[in-house]
C-alpha cells in the first residue's frame, strides 16, 4: 500500500524542529531512519498530518568519549554503531547486538535514536540500553532533561517522551572492568527476536558481580530481570535462573512461541551468557 | 502547508529534478516518474529486500526511504550498475549458476550482493548467507545465489593474488 498525503519539512536547527512539534502537536510526527515509520506509512497505520525530518539538524550525530561516558547521537545508524572502533573498545555489548538488527540495508538507515523512541520490547537497543543503566538527553522548547533508560521505557511502545520532545542523544556510562554478552534467538536472521538478551557483569575468580540481565521480548516493555539478577550477584555462574525468570518477565504469546516456551528459552540464554561472562 | 516539493538529485550518475509528493517513496519515484523499473516492489514495507537500491554508495530500502529524503544524494539502481559494468561479474555468474528463475528478486539481490563483493572479499558463505538475510527469493532456494556470489568473491581474490 501507499503512504496517506502529509506535508513534510526538513528544520536545519534543533529549535526549529521543536517549535514545528510543539506547533503540530499531535499533527506531526519526527522521521528520522524512517526504517518503521515509513513501513508504518505505507501500511497505513499511521496518518500523520507533517513529517518533520531531523536528519539536517547538526549535532544530533556523531560518536564520542566525554569523560566517563559514550555518548551516541540520537541520529546515529546502527549500521555506523556496528563497525565504528570507537563503540567496539568502550561499549562492546553495542557492537554485539548490532549485528542483530534487521538487515544490512535496514541498519544503513535506522537510527539508535528511533530505536529508544519507538520503543518495540522485541529491539535491541532499548535492552542494551537497560543493562548499560545508559541515560538519555531529551530535548524540546522548554530546554534538555536527562532520563534514566530505566526510568523512561513504560511499556509496549511508550516512553517517558512528552508530546514535541525530541530524544537527542545517549549516554552510556564506560564499565572497563565488565564483560559483556549479547544473545538472541530469532527464527531467522535479522527477523525480531523471540527472546533476547544483554548481559553484563564484572568476573572475579570464577564470580561474578554487578549482574545486569536486560531482556528483549521478555514482556511489553524491555526488562531489567532483576530477581535473576540478584540471584546470580556475587557467585559462579548459575545453572537455572527459571523460578526468578518467571517473576521478572512476562512474554507474550505469539503464532509460533507460547509464553512458557519464550520463559524457557529465557533461561537457557541466561545459563549461557553467565558461562560466558564467567569464561 | 504545501504537499509537493521540488527534489533534485543524481540518478545513475544524470542529474535529475522534479516536483514530487512527499509520501511519494524512493522506489515509486524511480519506477514511475523515471522509468526505472528494474527495481522491484515486493512486500512495501521492507521485508523483501526487491527494492534495494544504492543512495551515496551505501544499500537502502527504496521502499522505507521518502524520495524527498535523497534531495542532493547519488542513487545507484540495477539499471545503472548495468550500463556501468559494475555488476557484470555478478550477472555471468547468476547466470551460469541458474541464481536467477522468475527474476524478480534478482535487482535487489545483484544490488545486494555487489555491496558485499566491494566492502568484503573475505566473506564465507555464511557471510553471504547473512548480508542476503533481507533478500527473499521464492524460487531457487537460495543455494545457486549464494553459488554465484562466492564465485565472483573466488574469482576476485584469485585475481587480486595474480
Ligand atoms: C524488516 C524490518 C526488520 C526490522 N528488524 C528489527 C530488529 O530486529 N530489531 C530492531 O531493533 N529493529 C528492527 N527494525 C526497525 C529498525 O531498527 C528501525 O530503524 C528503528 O526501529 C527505528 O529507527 P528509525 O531511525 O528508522 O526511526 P523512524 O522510523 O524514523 O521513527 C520511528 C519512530 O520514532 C520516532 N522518532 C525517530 N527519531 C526520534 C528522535 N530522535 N526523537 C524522538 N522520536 C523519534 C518517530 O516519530 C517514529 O515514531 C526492523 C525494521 C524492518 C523494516
Ligand atoms: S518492497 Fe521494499 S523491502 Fe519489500
Ligand atoms: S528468482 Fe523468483 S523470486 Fe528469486
Amino acid at each position: 500500500m501507499k503512504s496517506p498525503a502529509f506535508a513534510y519539512a526538513k528544520p536545519r536547527t534543533l529549535d526549529e524542529a521543536c517549535g514545528l512539534l510543539e506547533a503540530h502537536g499531535e499533527e506531526s510526527r519526527i522521521i528520522a531512519g524512517g526504517q518503521s515509520l515509513v513501513a508504518m506509512l505505507n501500511l497505513r497505520l499511521a496518518a500523520p498530518g507533517l513529517l518533520v525530518d531531523i536528519n539536517a539538524i547538526e549535532g544530533l550525530g556523531g560518536i564520542s568519549v566525554q569523560g566517563d561516558r559514550l555518548v551516541i547521537g540520537a541520529l546515529v545508524r546502527h549500521r555506523e554503531i556496528e563497525q565504528s572502533g570507537m563503540v567496539a573498545e568502550n561499549c562492546p555489548l553495542l557492537a554485539q547486538a548490532a549485528p542483530h538488527i534487521a538487515h544490512v540495508a535496514i541498519r544503513n538507515s535506522g537510527t539508535i535514536g528511533g530505536s529508544i523512541a519507538l520503543a518495540d520490547p522485541a529491539a535491541e537497543w532499548p535492552a542494551c540500553c537497560l543493562a548499560l543503566d545508559a541515560t538519555f538527553r531529551l530535548v524540546s522548547k522548554k530546554g534538555e532533561r536527562r532520563v534514566a533508560a530505566r526510568d523512561f521505557f513504560k511499556g509496549l511502545f511508550a516512553t517517558a517522551l512528552r508530546p514535541a520532545e525530541l530524544v537527542a542523544a545517549i549516554e552510556i556510562p564506560l564499565l572497563p572492568n565488565h564483560r559483556s554478552v549479547f544473545l538472541e534467538l530469532a527464527r531467522r536472521r535479522g527477523d525480531y527476536a523471540i527472546v533476547g538478551l544483554a548481559a553484563l557483569a564484572r568476573p572475579e575468580g570464577g564470580r561474578l558481580h554487578d549482574v545486569r540481565l536486560a531482556y528483549l521480548g521478555g514482556g511489553d516493555a524491555p526488562i531489567l530481570a532483576r530477581h535473576a539478577m540478584q540471584a546470580a550477584e556475587g557467585k559462579p555462574p548459575a545453572a537455572d535462573l527459571s523460578a526468578e525468570l518467571a517473576r521478572d518477565l512476562s512474554p507474550l504469546a505469539d503464532l509460533e512461541n507460547r509464553a512458557a516456551t519464550k520463559l524457557h528459552l529465557a533461561n537457557v540464554l541466561a545459563r549461557r551468557a553467565l558461562a560466558a561472562l564467567a569464561a | 502547508m504545501d504537499h509537493t516539493s521540488t527534489l533534485t538529485l543524481t540518478v545513475n550518475g544524470t542529474k535529475v529534478s522534479r516536483t514530487v509528493q512527499p509520501r511519494t517513496h524512493l522506489i515509486d519515484f524511480l519506477r514511475d516518474e523515471l522509468g526505472l523499473t528494474g527495481s522491484h516492489i515486493g512486500c512495501e514495507h521492507g521485508v523483501c529486500g526487491a527494492c534495494t537500491v544504492r543512495v551515496d554508495g551505501t544499500i537502502v530500502r527504496g521502499c522505507l526511504t521518502l524520495a524527498v529524503q535523497c534531495e542532493g544524494k547519488a542513487v545507484d539502481t540495477v539499471e545503472g550498475l548495468s550500463d556501468s559494468g559494475e555488476l557484470a561479474q555478478l550477472q555471468q555468474a547468476f547466470h551460469e549458476r541458474n541464481a536467477l528463475q522468475c527474476g524478480y528478486c534478482t535487482p535487489g539481490m545483484l544490488v545486494a550482493a555487489l555491496d558485499l563483493v566491494k566492502s568484503e572479499p573475505d566473506a564465507t558463505r555464511e557471510r553471504i548467507r547473512e548480508h542476503l538475510s533481507g533478500n527473499y527469493c521464492r524460487c531457487t532456494g537460495y543455494q545457486a545465489i549464494v553459488d554465484a556470489i562466492e564465485t565472483v568473491l573466488v574469482h576476485r581474490r584469485k585475481e587480486a593474488r595474480a
